[in-house]
């Protein structure tokens, strides 16, 4: 009796949780895979029109292009900003003084809002007068046009990610300071140097610490979409920033094609749920977990 | 555990209560007039003149008030309150949303309310009230419109150019004046060029400056000779001045409402765009010396000259509304002669009512109200494109300029490829859309 009753007292208070994610979680998402059958633009009533918007996307040359802009992106932003952050970590984890100044320091950025990040990066990166090109020029070469040229524009962008570092960064800190200094000096002890001791003791150690962020930047980088929609309108120039979820936006709001727009989420909640479970396979035989 | 209970039974009360006086608060004030809601996407000072109408109407009678918000991402927001059956009464879109949202069934058909009004196509230059009616309705009420012309920064303008009267009239004459005032620096880098076409307002309806036009009957038609015609003109500047040179020069240019905008930075010598410009001129080169013409038309084709893209502020009623017939009170307070004319001067437009005060041309801000006037009501004044799928329409266009400029496809064939994918677009759209 006594069980019962704590249980429906647990029920109660778990409740408006319990309401909250059937209201605001389940529902959108059980409503987003009905509607990804149907053709509907937000007012009228949804036609089931069966696999229609699937094979769609299928041929859909612009949904192509964007699939190819957000897989590129992802496969050179991820990597770099996991490196970046793990040797920023490093060297922040070396003891040097006034520490903490600098840990939040590198963390700054990553509270800037997107938006305004945007137009800070746009000066940054304006091809005659921004600070990058006047860096550069001061070397003797011409810098690009980061922001007209296809050729230079993703790459824009993906230079701009390794802004954001800084909360991979502190994560990567906290498991280096867990890193057992008896392992460090077993090591020493054998003969290893700095890079030996990084590769044989630190990296291990940290592994599960990297798939987190690894696995957390796919589904960031997959999602990309306030940073190019606010300095490449439109995904110019020619589609060459159009990423998977500008597109998705644009035909959810802009075309009001809601159905299709739906679909075009599910593909992308396929996808993340794909590269996560491949990533979690491959992990499984390089990290280690000190408990078991 | 009783406590806990009628704990969350006082919070669930508190919400319904909240939810219940924000309805409430809709409907009435302490003074039982009708509280007729008005989103707008205004800021600033386009807002505040705005609210200076809105204090207006609210004063001069005392069954209805209107409360005035200023709302971000409106067209989203508005579509997403009709589809929960919660949208504002008012709506302040732009016309070229009226065909989607109609599409959409986002919008209350006012022909009735507006014949009831005594409101008809004689009261408006007929380029602005061909955009608010569609199939038969009337889905909109003009607010403050525009038109596109040629701004001329006359600093760098060589003597034979540098009024009005000599100012080039057709494209050949054009493109002699776009080579003569370009510059280039010592490096051979670009320093000012007189004109880019892809850079201004009002540049995505060239193709009609040529002939051509977006539409055929009830046929997307982007690949016409005509067409063809204006996008290889465009094309040509790419070509004249380098795709690479072009790209560098393009990107310096800083936001369109800074000092950095192209034109009032004096990286370009001409610049399209409306009356509204001028307010930027103030704001941000306040000494810059201007002023504005209509374009040129194509050599031997007179019966083009005359031609603008229009645009068009508007006042839309959603479906679902609470109070329609209070909202088009409002809505025809607005198209007063005197009430109009205010808030198109305050916000620096030219109005869209086909007649217009001395008074208005003579106090109005924008030295050059007069062309812009004529200009909306030339017979060559283009407005929106009259389709649901404007904006992909607007995309692939631009999408087949961008690759005809980096070279990546040969002008016709680009744009042919943008005629085979809205066909499909389109055809896809009458099936899902008009055929319900």
């Amino acid at each position: 009796m006594n069980a019962r009753r704590n249980q429906r007292i647990g029920l109660l208070f778990a409740m408006p949780w319990i309401l909250g994610f059937l209201v605001f979680l389940a529902y959108p998402l059980l409503s987003s895979f009905y509607y990804s059958f149907t053709s509907f633009s937000v007012l009228r009533t949804p036609i089931w029109i069966g696999g229609e918007n699937y094979r769609e996307l299928l041929g859909d040359e612009v949904f192509h292009i964007s699939l190819r802009n957000t897989v590129l992106f992802s496969a050179a932003s991820v990597p770099l900003a996991t490196v970046g952050a793990i040797i920023l970590a490093m060297l922040l984890n070396t003891g040097v003084r006034g520490m903490a100044f600098y840990r939040t320091l590198f963390y700054i950025p990553s509270l800037v809002p997107m938006v305004a990040l945007g137009v800070l990066w746009l000066w940054v990166f304006n091809g005659q007068y921004g600070l990058l090109n006047e860096g550069i020029k001061s070397t003797g070469i011409a810098g690009p046009p980061w922001l007209t040229d296809p050729a230079w524009s993703k790459w824009t962008l993906v230079i701009i990610s390794i802004w954001g570092t800084g909360n991979a960064m502190v994560i990567y800190l906290a498991g280096l300071q867990d890193v057992p200094q008896s392992l460090y000096e077993a090591a020493e002890m054998d003969g290893a140097k700095t890079l030996r001791k990084t590769w044989h003791v630190t990296l291990p150690m940290i592994s599960p610490v990297i798939l987190f962020n690894v696995i957390m930047g796919i589904i960031g980088s997959l999602q990309t979409f306030a940073l190019p929609y606010v300095m490449f309108p439109g995904g110019q120039p020619a589609r060459s920033t159009y990423f998977f979820a500008m597109y998705l936006y644009d035909n959810a709001f802009l075309y009001q094609r809601m159905g299709y727009a739906s679909a075009m989420g599910w593909v992308m909640f396929a996808m993340t749920l794909t590269l996560t479970l491949l990533a979690l396979k491959l992990a499984a035989r390089h990290v280690h977990y000190e408990g078991g | 555990m009783l406590r806990v209970a009628i704990g969350l039974g006082v919070a669930a009360l508190g919400v319904g209560a909240l939810v219940g006086s924000e309805r409430a608060a809709s409907r009435q004030t302490g003074s039982d007039r009708v509280v007729v809601t008005y989103w707008e996407k205004w800021t600033g000072d386009e807002m505040n003149a705005m609210k200076r109408v809105v204090d207006a109407f609210n004063a001069s009678q005392d069954r209805i008030f209107v409360k005035y918000l200023s709302i971000s991402g409106i067209a989203d927001k508005t579509l997403l309150a009709a589809s929960g059956g919660n949208p504002p009464d008012v709506a302040g879109l732009w016309s070229d949303q009226v065909v989607q949202f109609a599409d959409a069934g986002a919008l209350t058909d006012m022909s009735e309310l507006a014949k009831e009004h005594g409101i008809g196509a004689e009261d408006y230059i007929p380029a602005y009230w061909n955009q608010v009616v569609y199939d038969g309705g009337l889905y909109a009420l003009p607010t403050s419109p525009g038109s596109a012309a040629i701004h001329v920064n006359r600093a760098l303008m060589p003597p034979e150019y540098d009024t009005p009267e000599e100012f080039p009239k057709t494209i050949s004459e054009f493109d002699r004046f776009v080579d003569k005032v370009t510059r280039r620096n010592r490096d051979g880098s670009l320093e000012t060029i007189a004109f880019l076409p892809r850079d201004g307002w009002g540049l995505w309806n060239l193709p009609h400056l040529f002939g051509g036009s977006f539409v055929e009957g009830e046929k997307v038609d982007v690949n016409g000779p005509d067409d063809l015609k204006a996008w290889t003109w465009v094309h040509s500047f790419a070509v004249r001045f380098g795709v690479r040179e072009t790209q560098s020069f393009r990107s310096g240019f800083g936001n369109y409402s800074s000092p950095q905008n192209p034109f009032l930075s004096g990286k370009l010598a001409t610049y399209s765009d409306g009356p509204w410009f001028s307010n930027f001129i103030r704001l941000y080169n306040p000494r810059l010396d201007w002023f504005a013409v209509p374009f040129p038309y194509p050599d031997g084709r007179p019966d083009l000259k005359g031609f603008t893209t229009l645009n068009l502020n508007t006042l839309m009623i959603p479906k679902g509304a609470a109070h329609p017939r209070e909202a088009f009170e409002f809505l025809a307070f607005v198209q007063r002669q005197p009430v109009m004319e205010r808030l198109c001067k305050d916000q620096r437009c030219n109005s869209p009512l086909a007649e217009v005060s001395e008074e208005f041309f003579r106090t109005h801000p924008n030295k050059e109200i007069r062309l812009f006037d004529r200009l909306a009501r030339s017979p060559r004044a283009v407005g929106p494109i009259p389709m649901g799928i404007r904006n992909q329409i607007g995309s692939e266009v631009a999408n087949a300029v961008d690759l005809m400029d980096l070279g990546q496809k040969k002008p016709k064939q680009a744009l042919d490829d943008a005629q085979t994918r809205l066909e499909e677009i389109w055809a896809k759209y009458r099936r899902q859309v008009l055929a319900r």
